[in-house]
């Protein structure tokens, strides 16, 4: 019998594993009718999920941990087994003040160190405070926004002032001048650079090459309820996956993507991202950058429990959540690899033999591990060389 | 009390200002949610917000809400958490609602109520104009797909009317497409001239 799942989603490039299961009829053929609900805010994306209008969302991995502990709103627990992709985001600034930047834009990407230090003197050159627009507090986006600007002394809330604005909103914000530069999930970005609006200063892969990014939430409840049904969803979505990181179905992605009832920007521009190529400066050869957004290779849908514990280090962070045991575990406690597990065990889906690992500590791809087929994990150093290690987090944050 | 509506539809945000009005509240403020809105409402140090749940801009109307230190309450999302049939209603009405923590509840209860009844009845307007602006548009085609018969096979009016509606039953499709497709074919075999 067929089981109907709503599920919410944001106008992005990650929304492709969601887009294919429901369009290439990997959820059909598992039972589900994956009705997606196009949705224009994280506010009301939440709301949807919390109050039951939708059973799942694409969710901001550090939205889910902070809508379960109550950052902000009333506390919902969220569960999150599974990934929908890993890379994706960049941060993009307006061409005057990245004049202060290295001008070899290969050069100034390749080195978020030295880019994070050239930062901090274009701020000062800068006429007015930069404004740099973020998709929400409770990003992956803004989170490495942070470390990368702290890295260099820069306060991320004295220095410049992060404006929270909707992805679909930034290149209009970026025209009206309201904003200097922002960061956001593929398409906007490479949306921004190609109509002259702002040029490439750091991409997410390369400040964490395998940075977690939209997960894949369930209301803990409902998950708990509806296993089965969940599994089958899980299932679908590992085949999407799979369909999605396959070079031959580039094209037919892009093109399912670009429909005016989903992302709805041209299917040019968001196929040069899943190939790989980015283009940092409007007019400029696109550069290659091969892991610039994974939906399956590198078991990419394993919801590792250690980011989820590196989110948690982050918010602790930057005062956004009280330091304390009972936080740290119930934030861990989102991403629930014990659910991956039983939904694909046997699929063919490669499983890690750990649940949680160091973060940052592969610097050349490595074999790890597994069930099912090697895994192979790629690089996945943060580039200041920190190695985020998730049985010593207070080691961790004290380093900073 | 006083109540901000964060609208840029002014149609629906007159639409609820007038019940709001009718319902003997006389401090509303309708804010629509461009450029520097946020530092607007901040200024107005409101004690509801009513927000189209579908907005783009809730996300930074939020950051607003946890950073704000000109309003001294927090704000919270709907009245009473706990209000599970409340919160329903005005999700699938598509209105979000802000509220000053500490306003009692039977003093917002009535105009988050009031704001649901007119949201859901400012959508089904609008879905009946929309039918309405479609079956005008439909019936011009269709009598233009009818000339277009009645002259070119010689056929009197009923006898084409029969013709598409069949021709659409037969291909389970609309008769406004069947006659889309007629005009289509007509005009690139250069009967447009």
């Amino acid at each position: 019998m067929s089981h109907t799942i709503r599920a919410a989603f944001l106008p992005l490039t990650d929304s492709a594993v969601l887009v294919a299961a429901r369009e290439r009829g990997f959820a059909a053929d598992l039972g589900i009718d994956l009705q997606l609900v196009r949705t224009e805010s994280w506010a009301t994306l939440r709301d949807r999920l919390v109050f039951g209008q939708v059973q799942a969302a694409q969710m901001l991995a550090p939205l889910a941990v902070a809508v379960t502990l109550g950052l902000g709103g009333m506390p919902t627990q969220l569960a999150a087994p599974f990934r929908l992709n890993v890379n994706g985001n960049a941060v993009v600034m307006r061409a005057d003040f990245a004049a202060a930047l290295d001008p070899d834009i290969a050069a100034r990407l390749n080195d978020p160190l030295a880019t994070a230090h050239d930062f901090a003197t274009a701020i000062g050159l800068y006429r007015r405070k930069p404004q740099i627009g973020i998709v929400h507090r409770f990003s992956s986006h803004a989170l490495m926004l942070r470390y990368w600007l702290a890295s260099a002394g820069i306060d991320p809330d004295r220095d410049v002032a992060l404006r929270v604005l909707p992805p679909s909103l930034m290149l209009e914000a970026m025209r009206g001048g309201e904003i200097d530069g922002f960061t956001a999930g593929d398409p906007w970005p490479a949306a921004a650079i190609a109509e002259g609006l702002a040029e490439a200063v750091a991409l997410g892969a390369r400040i964490w090459q395998r940075g977690v990014e939209k997960v894949l939430a369930f209301r803990a409840d409902w998950l708990a309820d509806h296993a089965d049904v969940a599994d089958r969803l899980l299932l679908a979505l590992s085949r999407a996956a799979a369909w999605c990181d396959m070079p031959e179905n580039r094209a037919e992605l892009a093109a399912l993507l670009a429909r005016p009832d989903y992302v709805d920007m041209p299917a040019a521009l968001i196929g040069q991202s899943l190939a790989g190529q980015f283009a940092p400066r409007m007019g400029a050869a696109p550069l290659p950058v091969e892991d610039l957004i994974l939906f399956y290779r590198e078991a990419a849908n394993f919801p590792w429990r250690s980011q989820a514990l590196w989110i948690w280090s982050q918010l602790v962070r930057w005062g956004q959540a009280v330091p304390g045991a009972e936080g740290q575990a119930a934030a861990g406690a989102v991403f629930r690899p014990d659910v991956y597990r039983r939904a694909l065990a046997g699929s063919g889906a490669v499983m890690p033999g750990a649940s949680a690992k160091l973060e940052g500590a592969v610097s050349i791809p490595t074999g790890v591990g597994a069930h099912g087929g090697a895994l192979l994990l790629g690089p996945d150093r943060f580039f200041d060389g920190r190695v985020f290690d998730p049985e010593a987090i207070n080691t961790y944050l004290a380093g900073f | 009390m006083r109540i901000v509506i964060i609208d840029d539809t002014g149609a629906r945000a007159s639409v609820l200002e007038d019940g709001l009005r009718e319902a003997g509240h006389d401090d509303i403020h309708v804010v629509p949610p461009v450029g520097a809105f946020v530092s607007r409402i901040e200024r107005l140090v409101p004690d509801v917000v009513l927000m189209d749940l579908g907005s783009p801009s809730r996300d930074t109307l939020e950051e607003m809400l946890l950073v704000s230190r000109a309003l001294a309450r927090p704000i919270a999302m709907f009245v009473d958490q706990s209000d599970e049939q409340m919160i329903s209603a005005a999700i699938d009405a598509g209105v979000s609602a802000y509220v000053v923590d500490g306003l009692r509840k039977d003093r917002v209860k009535p105009i988050l109520d009031l704001a649901v009844r007119r949201f859901t009845a400012f959508a089904r307007m609008q879905a009946e104009l929309t039918d309405a602006r479609t079956q005008l548009a439909d019936r011009k085609v269709i009598d233009r797909a009818k000339a277009i018969l009645m002259q070119q096979r010689g056929l009197a009016e009923p006898e084409a009317y029969a013709l598409l509606r069949s021709a659409a039953m037969n291909q389970n499709k609309r008769m406004a497409e069947v006659a889309e497709a007629l005009i289509t074919a007509h005009d690139l075999l250069g009967g447009a001239r």
